[in-house]
């Protein structure tokens, strides 16, 4: 990826509402989500922020009756418009989901490139390439690179996690969707997860949901409060810890409610 | 209760008293009544299994196993037609029974909730519970008259339609066991979606599949009933698909009414063959299935 000036806008959303069936979980959000920055989702459970999240790569139409209105521009193409296809949105937009996911068939080798050999040829020395690249950027690749042909289901729920990570990168994404990526790990495996978030926010728009506000505030760079299916406010991550400007926000993360 | 003796802080840990010895008392007899429902499961298949080998195995022998039929009156003789036309209609019945139940299968597990996917279970488990001698019936009328002959292929058409349920619904309870995150891990990378229903999802499903399919041949292996009417029985040694052929049940069932001894003794050897496929077949499946929970662990 060139290098891109400050605050250069990487996802637009205009008043996208979404729903499952009748019950609509989204009600017109509308942000700004900067590039090659790390942005925080927060909120209190329900709140939308995974269902938003979702919706930036068209994961959120999978589900049972889902659907959404509105518009997400990622670089100013509009990903839901007409011919665009999910997959390669999918491909460029990456996602880290809550529970670590490997494939539980394949091993680690075949989890880190499972994007690749799926979607199309590929010279085995690439291959090889590409398996130490990204789990070298995902901090996994001195503990596993002498067991590359073990299952990647035998690593720890921190380890499986990173595995996930390289999985994400080794299909080159310009966009990466974290789904609290570490809420299911201990502390020092979360902590392997943030510093690796800090590493890799140079090259990649990064957004996190997150449960944790100590996480949010250690990650990222702005953080969106989200309350019922609404955007409350967006501001640097700084700025909403220190000053929040709205009642419901300087309310929940004092911990009054949520 | 009044008699119990638990003293906290100082140790009673003997039982005694009424409610402690009608807790033991239950469980012996709950316990014994388990283990006589477990004699009275197994006691059966020990008793036929042995007793088939008791009167066939002597009848198994070279001879048995690479000959056809002798005429009437002439010692010797075997089965070797037989074994190979129930394989040969097995594999027709597999040929068709596996990909329709399997893509039939794969779409249920996949749109569980689309709009005739209830519909389709509810016939397929219909089908399931339908007496094997109306697929026979089926098969003679759709293959066999049209045709005017008995074939390989009116039997094979038969005890396909018999696999079709069966693997269909393991299929369809497989894929909907496996887990959802995987589904979505690999559409997030941007694989296609036919892509991971071929390559992961059927990947993590295999064992549970291929044990399905095992599960319909061996039930088909033994039919005998559908066999009857459609590729009836071959005293000769046939490839042709469009002629009767020789099976090992319909065999069975020949030569057990007739009125020879030679043949009666011929016909226990076969149904030992016939048992020791199905329980081969059977071996096999558990083999696939343990893989299944090595996998999950």
């Amino acid at each position: 990826m060139t290098t891109t000036p400050e605050n250069t806008t990487g996802i637009v959303t205009e008043d996208l509402k979404a729903y499952f069936g009748k019950v609509q979980v989204l009600k017109g959000i509308s942000i700004s989500i900067p590039k090659s920055k790390v942005t925080a989702f927060i909120g209190p459970s329900g709140c939308g922020k995974t269902t938003f999240l979702r919706t930036l790569n068209r994961m959120h139409e999978l589900a049972r009756d889902a659907r959404i209105t509105g518009r997400v521009l990622v670089d100013g193409t509009d990903i839901y418009a007409s011919g665009v296809d999910p997959v390669l949105v999918r491909k460029k937009i990456g996602m880290v989901f809550q529970k670590p996911n490997p494939f539980p068939t394949m091993s680690i080798y075949d989890n880190v490139v499972a994007g690749l050999k799926l979607t199309g040829r590929h010279k085995r020395k690439e291959l090889d390439e590409v398996v130490e690249k990204t789990l070298v950027q995902a901090a996994l690749w001195d503990e596993v690179k002498d067991s590359l042909k073990k299952s990647g289901a035998s690593l720890s729920g921190g380890q499986q996690q990173r595995l996930c990570i390289a999985r994400t990168l080794a299909v080159d994404p310009e966009v990466i969707l974290m789904d609290e990526p570490a809420s299911a790990l201990d502390p020092l495996s979360t902590a392997k997860i943030e510093e690796l978030i800090f590493q890799l926010k140079d090259r990649y728009t990064i957004v996190i949901v997150t449960h944790n506000m100590q996480q949010a505030a250690r990650v990222s760079d702005n953080t969106a409060f989200f309350y019922i299916g609404e955007l409350i406010e967006f501001s640097g991550t700084r700025d909403m810890f220190t000053r929040p400007k709205k009642k419901q926000t300087e309310d929940y993360i004092t911990g009054r409610f949520g | 209760m009044a008699d119990d003796k638990v003293v906290v802080g100082k140790t009673v840990l003997v039982g005694s008293g009424f409610s402690y010895w009608r807790r033991k008392i239950s469980s012996g007899f709950f316990t014994a009544l388990f283990s006589s429902s477990i004699l009275v499961v197994l006691l059966p298949l020990i008793l036929i299994v042995g007793y088939l080998f008791y009167k066939g195995a002597a009848s198994v022998n070279i001879n048995f196993l690479l000959h056809r039929p002798a005429p009437v009156g002439e010692p010797g003789g075997g089965m070797a037609n037989a074994i190979i036309g129930s394989a040969y209609v097995v594999g027709i019945a597999a040929l068709i029974g596996i990909p329709i139940g399997l893509f039939g299968g794969i779409f249920l597990g996949e749109f569980p909730h689309a709009k005739f996917s209830n519909v389709v279970r509810f016939v397929a488990d219909v089908l399931n519970g339908t007496p094997s001698i109306v697929m026979g019936v089926f098969a003679y009328t759709v293959v066999v008259l049209p045709m005017k002959s008995f074939s390989v292929l009116a039997g094979g058409f038969a005890l396909g339609i018999m696999m079709i349920p069966t693997v269909l619904r393991t299929t369809d309870e497989i894929l909907q066991t496996v887990p959802n995150s995987i589904r979505e891990a690999s559409l997030a990378l941007g694989v296609p979606y036919w892509r991971t229903v071929l390559s992961v999802i059927l990947r993590s499903a295999k064992s549970g599949i291929i044990t399905g399919i095992l599960l319909a041949g061996a039930r088909v292996l033994g039919e005998t009933a559908p066999l009857l009417f459609t590729s009836f029985n071959n005293a000769f040694f046939s490839y042709s698909l469009t002629q009767p052929i020789s099976t090992l049940p319909v065999q069975i069932f020949n030569y057990a009414i007739s009125p020879y001894r030679d043949w009666h003794r011929q016909a226990w050897a076969g149904a030992l063959i016939l048992v020791l496929a199905i329980l081969i077949v059977n071996l096999g499946m558990r083999t696939f299935s343990r893989q299944k929970y090595e996998h999950s662990a």
